[in-house]
């Protein structure tokens, strides 16, 4: 049987939960707006739409955090009113979002049957015997007794979908759970979700961005378009054109030229035999590689192979750390993040709200790493950093004021604000490190279109990314990161998945 | 909202400890808060119990803003104290105004002095400088005595305080028929400094980016041990000021009493104007209403006048939970989840 017959052998079933006319308005603002939507019983059910288009409010009512203002939620046909995430999971809807809600110093176990413990009453033997009976019939295998923070992020995850399920859920929302794992672990989360239907017949609602997740799982895609339910399609029948335009249709979107691929130029960034010794282990050994003028160099592999600490070792913040890094053929002394700033030497760190102040404003988090150039002598020059502020909001198409605090942002702005500071110092090199992460399709664009302009110009960028498709479309050369070491290298007109695929996985 | 919350929360409790010491709670805060301000002598008194605070209070609104926790503010004013004193016993002959500009001088060299060593174990060993800044009062406080004890002792009177200083050092008083002095001109001064590099200024900016969010500051390239460093000695050098002013303006000599807490009711201001420079201002005026306050109020019913000190510690505690509510919230979960 193809999955194509399992679709329609599914989809005839009943409907799981079916939202009514909901709607819900943050002050004047409509974040749902009349939405319709029907969930059938056993089938992957996906949510797409741009940051902010709705999905997690819409969610969020499901669940019982938020109530809606008008329209009903039916469950097996009959309607309920869910006021509370305890009345959302008695009616059979669980949830999983990015942030774990496990205890981390407890095991597996002893986390499922404290969702069912009283105060004097624990029922660990019961919990076991439903997670072992759970794992058998789903598939899965999972260690009871390992504690929490002995499991990598996916197998957490794994434990937080167990918990929904010993819980009597019938109904699963995962939002956008893909996020936090690296590209190995998609494969199996997704194969998880397949086994969750086809085993148990379970309901899964999908909240993501990633189009070909949806195509590998999704039975049905919901495309949410500013609080409206533009489309539901069988997603067979669906290509990642026709999503992206239902998703950004009459969405604003300035196209920026990315122009011819240039020549090589002289090297602006050399490592030479770099190795961090971190957690009793070389993490980075004696690495070395080199980003010439106007070329993109993608750094590929499976999360956890030296990406993160390579970036780190950037800005010199290891105390072990040896080897050397020259910038336009000067070695950078004392390895601070300000040495490789005054180098010319440019960073996007993995993490954007690691690198702004949330709480300072668009303008000053811009000028923050270079406030002599906008202070004379030493008095901030209000006039010139608005009038900058201005120019990076309008060049960066920023939808935010100069002086609205950075914390208050959308992801893609807040990236946008990040990259306008990056590139607005004119480096001569700069490492970006998971440039699009969580972002949606339109600003994911924008940021890739961003860092082509920037090549153009002549700075030679290293690239970082678990999202290998980003890695293929943006770069120049390709190197495999394998354990910390470079174990091959590509040229883009040899560029082909399957065989960098092979070598990420150490193959 | 929270914060008079708050308040409310403070006249409850203070009540009963008036209670306790057997007073009526609302003839208490009749005298605490409005006795001072019924006449001109109890407002200019209430400006100069106010005047050591606006100068402590700045000073640790200012460490806190880059995240410096200096805790050590009445150290720091002693160690200011003892310098301006020092000047103050070898100022004969020089010109009044001389002597002044050296007495804030040294005030500021000693407060610096003594917040030193903490802002250099913060900055380059990351030693916690909550721990060093406060265990270093007390060290302060022992030199005062040593030295009131040993070379300063009055070779007059044999009490532990020196003899008068110069003249020469004086501070002028600024407002006729009252003890209000220069420092309280200095402490305004000081606090629109303060308030102007904080927000003008790239130094500020830099504090307020170390102070908000160290990790984001040290990625920007921001030499975030470097403006730690520096935001401790000016901390420190306010502080200091604020000991030479009540030497050179109230005192005129030094004594072990010289100071009643006015570096630990600086934290209590900072926190109270949640690190606002205009609020310091503000609210060291309450306190010094408070201060004054209490002397009448413990005249006319015959309680404690420590009384005021109970009424700005709770206040202090009810502030700093009301910033924790506003900080966080309270969620009554009737089911199992978190989110």
């Amino acid at each position: 049987m193809s999955t194509a017959d399992a679709v329609t052998g599914y989809s005839v079933a009943a409907s799981a939960v079916s939202l009514n006319g909901l709607r819900k308005m943050y002050g004047d603002v409509v974040a749902v707006a009349n939405v319709d939507l029907e969930v059938r019983a056993g089938e992957i059910h996906a949510l797409l739409g741009e940051n902010g288009a709705g999905k997690t409010t819409l969610m969020r009512l499901l669940y019982g955090l938020a109530k809606p203002d008008a329209g009903s939620i039916s469950i097996d046909g009959a309607p309920v009113s869910i006021t509370s995430p305890k009345i959302a999971r008695a009616a059979g809807i669980g949830m999983v979002t990015q942030h774990f809600s496990l205890v981390k110093t407890m095991t597996v176990t002893e986390n499922l049957a404290l969702q069912d413990a009283g105060f004097f009453s624990l029922d660990l033997a019961g919990a076991r015997r439903k997670l072992l009976t759970l794992c058998e019939e789903i598939g899965l295998e999972i260690d009871p007794d390992a504690r929490i923070d002995s499991l990598p992020v996916a197998m957490q995850q794994r434990v937080e979908i167990l918990k929904a399920l010993a819980g009597g859920c019938k109904v699963l929302i995962l939002d956008e759970p893909t996020a936090v794992l690296g590209p190995q672990d998609v494969d199996s989360l997704l194969d998880v979700i397949r086994r969750l239907r086809d085993t148990i017949g379970l309901s899964v609602i999908l909240i993501t961005h990633k189009m070909h997740e949806i195509s590998q799982v999704a039975d049905r895609v919901s495309v949410l378009r500013r609080g409206e339910i533009v489309a539901t399609e069988n997603a067979s029948g669906m290509s990642i054109a026709s999503l992206t335009a239902l998703m950004v249709e009459g969405v604003q979107q300035e196209i920026i030229e990315t122009g011819e691929r240039s020549s090589q130029g002289t090297s602006v960034l050399a490592i030479k035999d770099l190795t961090v010794h971190l957690r009793g282990h070389d993490v980075i050994s004696e690495l070395s590689l080199e980003v010439r003028r106007g070329e993109i160099v993608g750094i590929a592999g499976v999360s956890g192979n030296g990406q993160s600490e390579l970036v780190q070792a950037l800005s010199g913040v290891f105390v072990h750390q040896t080897g050397e890094i020259h910038v336009d053929g000067k070695l950078v002394k004392g390895g601070s993040p300000s040495a490789f700033a005054e180098a010319g030497f440019g960073r996007l760190g993995e993490d954007r709200h690691a690198s702004a102040v949330s709480a300072l404003t668009v303008e000053e988090n811009l000028i923050l790493d270079r406030l002599h150039f906008f202070s004379k002598p030493g008095i901030l020059l209000k006039r010139k950093i608005r009038k900058f502020a201005e120019e990076s909001i309008t060049n960066f198409a920023i939808k935010a004021k100069p002086d609205q605090a950075i914390g208050t942002l959308s992801g893609g702005n807040m990236q946008k604000v990040l990259l306008a500071r990056l590139f607005g110092e004119r480096p001569l090199a700069a490492v970006v490190s998971q440039p699009t992460r969580g972002l949606d399709v339109v600003s994911t664009r924008y940021v890739r279109q961003l860092l082509m302009v920037e090549r153009n110009t002549g700075v030679g960028i290293l690239l970082v990314s678990e999202d290998l498709d980003e890695i293929l479309e943006l770069s120049d050369r390709i190197l495999v990161i394998f354990k910390g070491k470079i174990i091959g290298e590509v040229a883009r007109k040899d560029f082909d998945r399957i065989a960098i695929g092979a070598m990420m996985a150490g193959v | 909202m929270l914060i008079a919350i708050a308040i409310i929360f403070t006249f409850i409790i203070s009540s009963a400890m008036i209670r306790w010491a057997g007073a009526n709670p609302f003839a208490a805060f009749k005298y605490l808060l409005g006795s001072p301000l019924q006449s001109k002598f109890g407002i200019t008194e209430a400006i100069l119990s106010a005047t050591p605070l606006v100068l402590t209070g700045g000073a640790v609104a200012l460490a806190f803003r880059a995240g410096y926790w200096n805790i050590g503010a009445e150290g720091q004013l002693l160690a200011g104290a003892i310098c301006a004193t020092f000047v103050g016993l070898h100022a004969d002959g020089i010109p009044h105004w001389l002597g002044i500009i050296l007495m804030v001088i040294a005030g500021a060299l000693g407060g610096m002095l003594w917040a030193f060593v903490p802002a250099l174990l913060r900055s380059r060993l990351g030693i916690d400088e909550v721990v060093t800044t406060l265990l270093l009062n007390p060290v302060a406080l022992l030199v005062v005595t040593g030295l009131l004890n040993g070379p300063w002792r009055n070779p007059e009177t044999k009490f532990p305080e020196t003899q008068v200083l110069s003249e020469n050092v004086f501070f002028p008083r600024v407002y006729p028929g009252s003890r209000i002095h220069l420092g309280l001109i200095i402490g305004i001064v000081a606090l629109a400094i303060c308030w102007w590099v904080v927000g003008r200024t790239a130094g500020g900016l830099k504090m307020r980016a170390v102070g908000l969010a160290p990790g984001a500051a040290r990625i920007a390239g921001l030499k975030v041990e470097r403006t730690l460093f520096t935001t401790a000695l000016a901390s420190g050098a306010i502080a200091g000021i604020a000991g030479a002013g009540e030497v050179a303006g109230v005192a005129h000599q030094l004594t072990d009493g010289i100071s009643p807490g006015f570096g630990y009711t600086g934290v209590v201001v900072a926190t109270l104007a949640a690190l606002s420079f205009p609020a310091v201002l503000l609210i060291s005026f309450v306190l010094g209403i408070i201060n004054v306050g209490s002397f009448s109020a413990s005249r006319a019913l015959s309680i404690p006048s420590t009384i005021g000190e109970v009424v700005q510690a709770v206040l202090l505690t009810t502030v700093v939970s009301a910033l924790v509510f506003m900080k966080y919230r309270i969620v009554l979960d009737k089911g199992k989840h978190r989110d």
